[in-house]
């Protein structure tokens, strides 16, 4: 298997305009949708509220992950040192393929028939749990959500919450089908009470567990996993041998940067004043947890984003996953629409990033940049203008390409530029649009604009031109020609 | 005051009776207005769009119709964030320092309207008459992007005869985002569905706002639906007046 199939395996060719369409014919899936974010947006508003410092805090987030980035070489060589000091070992991994082949190779030499999982973005992103299938190895997920998409044959649609298009009655009929059950309620107590029975066995008979991790701190080794459910920290001390997988970017310099980042996580993501289970080891120690620790650090274009000034912030997420619920659009379509990992806002920006504007073109243009996101994020990320950067990029790209420099959309703003540079020429389009639209109009309203602007007219009337530009108005009440 | 006008190319064409109402408060309160001729875009579009090199070239142009004003006054809230938000980034990413210095000092002289009337002239009563109910669409731009806070809403408090009905989800966008409106024409339109239901359920006869393009996009369903709700700026509630009514 190709190196590509694993990580768009989903993939479907299809820009997010159409993949959007399809959701949102979807009633139950918006329904459910918006019930879950107005209810998290609600709850995220009044922890994140009731911090007399939560904008310091947002700064000094801000202020941290630039001082990582700055100095990233140098805090992953400590990382890497301190790990290794501690009995973990190390390994580098350029891209995707790589860290499959690193992580699948540490499978197999432990002897693994199966492994649990810690819920992580980085192993989707990787495209870790097919690769693993390949190789005779059965991957277990124990997020709660994430076992929903699991057994469901499904997609994440939501960073933090994988499931959160599927309502109760939805997730019993796939534990029903998964677990081979003849009976199971839909109260919340029922459901989780069933994924406990199936997880407990899996997590009392597995040797390895593969996690991701929020943190990796460089001047101690230590690494960070944040959860709600407990179901990680059995992962990460029940197996003989863990293997964490963690982004490049997920470096801290000290040890007190958690002050600051387990206040802003656990407010913008859950909107929990304290994280539940929040695990943090420093390799291995004997008699106590794994005994077998390796982390594997992941580049996978995130040089590539470091090296552009602009973008770069796209680094700093701590996939809080609060942009997402505060997202009008994300609101609408759910994150399918999105095809990835990485959904909404942040999504938005780091997808095509990752995976280039062929693939993810159309991701930057999937926000009206309405700022919610700025606004919400517990590290600042300015995504509006990093979504009006990448856009930059696409139209640069397309620039290169003499089918782009023909292309309708070029034309029409290579033409409106030149009207705008010459406003005699804006006066003139003036008029001959108020005789042009004479086909058109009707009551001052149009209602029906050609191919190309239809998708004005499809749901909106269009104003009619005025007799009188303002321009025209203006030099009339001058007494001027 | 001398204010100098910036009346925007959309409103030029499709609104220019914002402008003139634009004119029309600014000449009751004592001040005088011109409108230089030169100028045309302020590059949102472009910019917004990823035409960033296009959007430069408009830069430079209202830099130099500009240079010279006393003030000047944008009645949108969009285009006055593009200036305020974007310039400084757009001749900074060109490497043009001298544009950015002038960028830098022109910002601290653009005002939207109803931020010149509330924050520079430190005024909420215009000697407006308006008798209607009327709710107010906040505009991501004013919310978020020029934090306007409450400046129009105590406008609108302070016209005489006004009914203001709080418009339930005000913070949320409406959906229209440039051309986000025709490339996702769907999402557009399902954000702006839930937007006139806020707006029918305010029983408002009008919805206003400081930015005729949301307006154009929100009026624009409105009157496809028939539902008999009107879309009006904010600078033509303020200019309004017993005498004209």
């Amino acid at each position: 298997m190709s190196a590509v199939t694993y990580e768009t395996e989903a993939l479907t060719g299809r820009d997010f305009p159409e993949r959007a369409r399809e959701e949102l014919r979807d009633s139950q899936l918006r329904g459910n949708i918006r019930k879950a974010t107005t209810t998290i947006r609600a709850k995220t508003a009044e922890v994140t509220g009731e911090l007399p410092d939560w904008q310091d805090l947002r700064r000094a987030g801000q202020a941290i992950k630039r001082e990582a980035m700055r100095d990233l070489a140098r805090n992953l060589e400590a990382l890497e040192a301190n790990v290794s000091r501690a009995g973990g070992k190390v390994h580098w991994a350029r891209d995707a393929a790589e860290a499959r082949w690193i992580i699948t190779n540490l499978a197999q030499a432990a002897g693994a028939e199966m492994v649990i999982k810690v819920k992580s973005m980085t192993t989707d992103e990787i495209g870790l749990n097919p690769a693993l299938a390949a190789a005779g190895i059965r991957p277990i997920e124990t997020d709660l959500a994430d076992m929903i998409v699991q057994l469901g044959h499904d997609t994440p649609s939501h960073i933090l919450v994988p499931a959160i298009h599927k309502n109760r009655a939805e997730i019993r009929e796939i534990f029903m089908r998964a677990m081979g059950l003849d009976h199971l309620g839909d109260q919340p107590t029922e459901l989780t009470a069933a994924a406990r029975r199936y997880l407990r066995e899996r997590f009392l008979s597995a040797e390895v567990a593969i996690s991701g991790g929020n943190f990796g701190i460089a001047d101690t080794g230590t690494i960070c996993v944040l959860e709600s459910e407990g179901n990680g920290r059995m992962c990460l001390s029940l197996p003989r041998v863990l293997i964490t997988l963690l982004g490049i970017e997920k470096v801290l310099p000290r040890f007190e940067d958690l002050e600051v980042f387990l206040q802003l996580l656990p407010r913008a993501s859950t909107g929990e004043r304290m994280n539940p289970y929040t695990n943090l080891w420093t390799g291995v120690r004997e008699g106590d947890g794994p005994q077998e620790f390796h982390l594997v650090l992941l580049d996978n274009g995130r040089s590539r984003i470091l090296a552009d000034p602009v973008a770069r912030e796209t680094l700093h997420c701590i996939r809080c996953s609060r942009c997402l619920n505060v997202c009008p659009v994300y609101e609408r379509t759910g994150g399918h629409a999105y095809n990835s990992m990485y959904q909404g806002p942040i999504g938005a920006i780091l997808t095509p990033q990752l995976r280039g504007f062929a693939e993810a073109g159309s991701l930057p243009y999937a926000s009206t940049l309405c700022g919610a996101c700025f606004e919400a994020c517990p590290v600042r990320i300015n995504i509006p203008q990093i979504l009006i950067h990448l856009r930059g990029e696409v139209v640069r790209e397309k620039q290169a390409t003499l089918g782009g420099r023909l292309g309708a959309e070029n034309l029409a703003m290579q033409g409106a530029l030149a009207m705008f540079e010459y406003p005699a020429l804006m006066g003139l389009a003036q008029r001959l649009g108020r005789v042009g639209q004479k086909a058109v109009e009707r009551d001052g309203r149009i209602d029906w604009l050609p191919p190309g602007l239809s998708g004005w007219t499809a749901s909106r009337d269009m104003p009619a031109l005025p007799p009188q530009s303002f321009r025209a108005w203006w030099r009339s009440r001058r007494g001027r020609p | 005051m001398r204010v100098s006008l910036f009346v925007t190319c959309f409103n030029d064409t499709l609104f220019p009776q914002t402008g003139q109402a634009t004119v029309a408060v600014l000449e009751r309160l004592g001040h005088s207005v011109e409108f230089p001729e030169a100028q045309s875009c302020c590059g949102q579009m472009h910019n917004n769009s990823g035409y960033q090199r296009e959007a430069l070239a408009l830069v430079r142009r209202f830099v130099d119709v500009f240079r010279n004003a006393e003030v000047v006054v944008i009645p949108s809230t969009s285009c006055t964030h593009m200036v305020r938000s974007q310039y400084m980034h757009l001749a900074g990413m060109a490497g043009d320092y001298r544009l950015l210095d002038a960028c830098a000092e022109i910002a601290g002289r653009v005002f939207e309207f109803t931020e010149f009337l509330t924050r520079r002239l430190g005024i909420t009563e215009v000697g407006a008459y308006y008798p209607h109910r009327v709710t107010y669409h906040a505009s991501c731009n004013s919310l978020r992007g020029l934090q306007l806070g409450d400046g129009p809403k105590n406008l609108l408090r302070a016209v005489r005869g006004l009914e203001y009905v709080e418009l339930p989800g005000i913070e949320g966008c409406c959906g229209f985002g440039g051309t986000f409106a025709v490339k996702n024409a769907d999402v557009s339109t399902a954000m702006l569905a839930d937007k006139m239901r806020a707006v029918l359920e305010t029983g408002a006869e009008i919805c206003t706002a400081g930015d005729n393009s949301c307006l154009m996009h929100i009026g624009g369903g409105l009157s496809r639906g028939r539902t008999g709700v009107r879309t009006v700026h904010i600078a033509e509630i303020l200019a309004a007046t017993e005498a004209a009514a």
